[in-house]
């Protein structure tokens, strides 16, 4: 029985290149010389490290420790030494570099004690806790931690449950060959997510493009109820989480809000298989299918330890001499590496070699015509030719409410822009810098109520102090007044203004003299502190050095006039 | 005609009390020009423009006694923000003022540390820990990089060091395209 289907609007249908890297079956990568793996794989901080430099490690040993409860930990991809614990360039457009733990395999491959977990006898929070402990996150490639997903919380109860296998990017195979080859564990994955969240139903969206994996969704769910694969039209971006969930559901999820409050919530079907193997064979993700494509000459999907240099795998599939740069993801959401030698990542799912007869390169930008082919072409409903004037006039506010943050980055609006404009580009600079600036501003706040804060406190303090010295002052008049003469120290100075002079400057004497006296006294009796637990003989020589001290003393009380 | 000049007398009372109630209820407390500028101002209480920390500096700007370039942490960015709210002409960082620099936060070498506490006096927004013959750090995340903690020091163990970028805080790049001149046929 097939679902009625709903529509999301706009999308494009680019040329999907998959038959190039399903023609073979996923092969295992070999085990690099070095494999440097990231701690931060995840949204959310970065897991502290766990190991040192010179520590052996076996496989599948936690070497990252998920920081708070919003990352998930990382773990030893195989068995081996660690080298290094160092920054080193990680594969994300900025080239910039993060704390990455360096192993040096010895090959055994030895694991860790794997203890597989009967999943219906475990609590959804326990569950919750193995997954953050084992290191799943999302592995369509935004790698949000997978137990934060499977939070109920007070967003309502998840009834349905989607998994995603669209896979709507062109070039990427790796999805359709894991549906393929595994359906079975994906099908156990998919039922420990279910358990976790209390779904009642589960919808599986694939690409009508994929018969196969289609088949073979559909063979390992024919006992499962509740469970429906369901072929989605073949329509970039289909396979967008918003867009999945539309699709199958007719829910649209506006910004800011979660599946949960929906009812609703989406996994990878890659996601659901590395929660099979964490939960039932005690096997946290320690590698990831990834597709190596384009301009290649034996492309294909290999199974990756995390961790292994883009460069090794490239060995593997022998790019063509006219490559010209190597594209992380596919060639419409992807970026181009700085470098070839950065470690594979859990976002890793493609590696696509781009030559200049596959993708040409496009034509100078051009002016914004307002043709308004990108607003039929938004997937997010949105009007990019709008977004783009305001981005690149850096008027951010404006940007914001035309939602730019709606915009999932796509690339819908730039592949059909007759203008060649790298829309995308353009409103990727005005999102992370409107972050920065509300950063700057969440700053600027706070600085701005601590200097408030402390120049409050510098007044009051100064205000206590004065008054403590005044009430001090009072009362010493006081004490020295009532002592010689009780009645005179009140008398109001007005009335009587100059007898009274001579009697203050006899109580002023008073009190200088009581306080050189309070300083004699004070000096005379500082004792020595922290003598309880000395030695002996440290005693002795504390009470000889005080017994000099005392004869100095006695010296400097007797008259200096003697010697003259 | 008596009667107009009443009706007329009348509604001026009545109006005046009007306006007498709503200028009093309707009071607003402080100078909001004040408010705008200081939102402007970076926070950062450095006192090189002259005046001891931000809002003291918006206020002298909002009366007309302070010139708008005299904020280095602000920089360019800033001073044409004031300018386009106070419809003044925008003007280059005065140079008597300071140099505009990347973002920076203080650093104590923990280990020349002496405990002396006139850092934490100086800090105007609170962020060094530490108590007397104790060792003094800074709280990172806090530092406004102002460097009033640099001269105090008598132990010259207090750096500045620039806030790295990292892959969170990084930003895409404003997207340049690249003009070819066409080489002549």
């Amino acid at each position: 029985m097939l679902a009625a289907l709903f529509k999301f609007r706009g999308g494009v249908k680019p040329a999907s290149h998959k038959d190039e890297s399903t023609r073979a079956p996923i092969a295992r990568a070999p085990l690099p010389a070095r494999l440097v793996v990231p701690l931060r794989q995840s949204a959310g901080g970065t897991p502290l490290p766990l190991v040192a430099a010179g520590q052996k490690v076996l496989k599948g040993e936690r070497i990252g420790a998920p920081e708070g409860n919003f990352s998930a930990a990382i773990h030893a991809p195989t068995s081996g030494t660690v080298l290094a614990v160092e920054s080193r360039t990680l594969p994300h457009p900025s080239g910039l570099s993060a704390p990455c733990v360096v192993i040096a395999p010895d090959g055994e491959e030895r694991w860790i004690e794997r203890t597989p977990v009967n999943y219906a006898a475990e609590s959804p929070d326990a569950l919750r806790d193995l997954l953050r402990d084992s290191g799943i996150v999302g592995l369509g490639g935004a790698t949000f931690p997978s137990h934060l997903k499977l939070k109920p919380g007070a967003a309502g109860r998840i009834g349905t449950l989607i998994v995603n296998g669209a896979e709507c990017e062109p070039w990427i195979t790796c999805d359709d060959l894991l549906m393929r080859e595994r359906a079975e564990g994906i099908v156990r994955g998919i039922a420990i997510l279910r358990h976790i969240a209390s779904a009642d139903r589960v919808l599986i969206g694939i690409e009508d493009n994929k018969p196969q994996a289609i088949a073979a969704m559909r063979a390992a769910t024919a006992q499962a109820t509740g469970v429906e694969v369901v072929p989605v039209p073949t329509r970039y971006p289909a396979g967008g989480e918003k867009q999945l969930i539309r699709v199958l559901t007719g829910i649209e999820i506006p910004y800011g809000r979660i599946g949960p409050e929906f009812g609703v919530q989406c996994f990878n079907v890659g996601t659901a298989w590395s929660a099979h193997r964490a939960v039932e064979l005690g096997e946290p993700l320690v590698s990831r299918i990834v597709t190596l494509t384009g301009n290649v000459e034996r492309p294909g999907n290999f199974e990756v330890p995390i961790g292994t240099p883009i460069d090794d795998l490239l060995a593997l599939v022998a790019p063509r001499a006219d490559t010209d740069r190597f594209i992380m993801g596919g060639p419409m959401m992807g970026f181009t590496l700085p470098r070839t030698d950065l470690p594979v990542t859990k976002a890793t799912n493609c590696i696509l070699a781009a030559s200049p007869a596959l993708f040409p390169p496009t034509g100078p930008e051009m002016p914004c015509i307002r043709c308004g082919a990108c607003t039929r072409a938004c997937p997010a409903e949105l009007q990019p030719h709008e977004l783009y004037w305001f981005s690149r006039a850096k008027n951010f506010g404006k940007a914001q409410e035309y939602n730019i943050f709606d915009c999932i980055e796509c690339g819908c609006c730039a592949y059909v822009c007759p203008s060649n404009i790298r829309l995308v580009d353009y409103y990727r600079f005005a999102k992370t810098s409107m972050r920065a600036l509300e950063r700057e501003k969440t700053a600027s706040d706070a600085a701005r109520q601590r200097f408030e804060f402390r120049n409050f406190r510098t007044e009051r303090e100064q205000k206590e102090k004065a008054e403590r010295l005044a009430a001090k002052t009072a009362a010493a008049r006081q004490a020295i007044a009532g002592g010689e003469k009780p009645a005179a120290a009140p008398t109001p100075a007005a009335t009587e203004q100059t007898p009274a002079l001579p009697q203050l400057d006899e109580t002023k004497k008073a009190l200088i003299a009581a306080a050189i006296e309070r300083a004699r006294a004070q000096k005379e009796g500082v004792q020595p502190k922290n003598t309880d637990n000395l030695a002996p003989e440290k005693l002795a020589e504390i009470r000889e050095i005080e017994a000099r001290r005392a004869k100095v003393r006695e010296i400097a009380k007797t008259p200096p006039e003697e010697p003259v | 005609m008596v009667s107009a000049l009443l009706v007329m007398a009348g509604i001026a009372v009545v109006l005046g009390a009007l306006l007498g109630f709503a200028s009093i209820r309707f009071k607003v407390k402080g100078d909001p020009l004040v408010d705008k500028i200081d939102a402007i101002l970076p926070q950062t209480q450095c006192g090189q423009c002259g005046f001891p920390g931000c809002k003291p500096y918006a206020q002298a700007i909002a009366k007309g006694e302070a010139e708008i370039n005299q904020c280095p942490p602000g920089g360019e960015e800033g001073i044409r923000k004031l300018a386009d709210l106070l419809g003044k002409e925008f003007k280059p960082l005065s140079a008597e003022h300071g140099v505009e620099k990347p973002k920076q936060v203080a650093v104590i070498d923990e280990a020349l540390c002496i405990g002396c506490t006139l850092c934490t006096q100086a800090c105007p927004v609170d962020a060094i820990v530490g108590a007397a013959k104790q060792m003094h750090t800074i709280v990172a995340p806090l530092c406004t990089g102002c460097e009033l903690c640099v001269p105090p020091c008598p132990v010259d163990c207090i750096a500045m060091v620039p806030v790295p970028e990292t892959v969170e805080t990084w930003k895409w790049k404003y997207p340049v395209v690249p003009i070819k001149l066409k080489e002549p046929a």
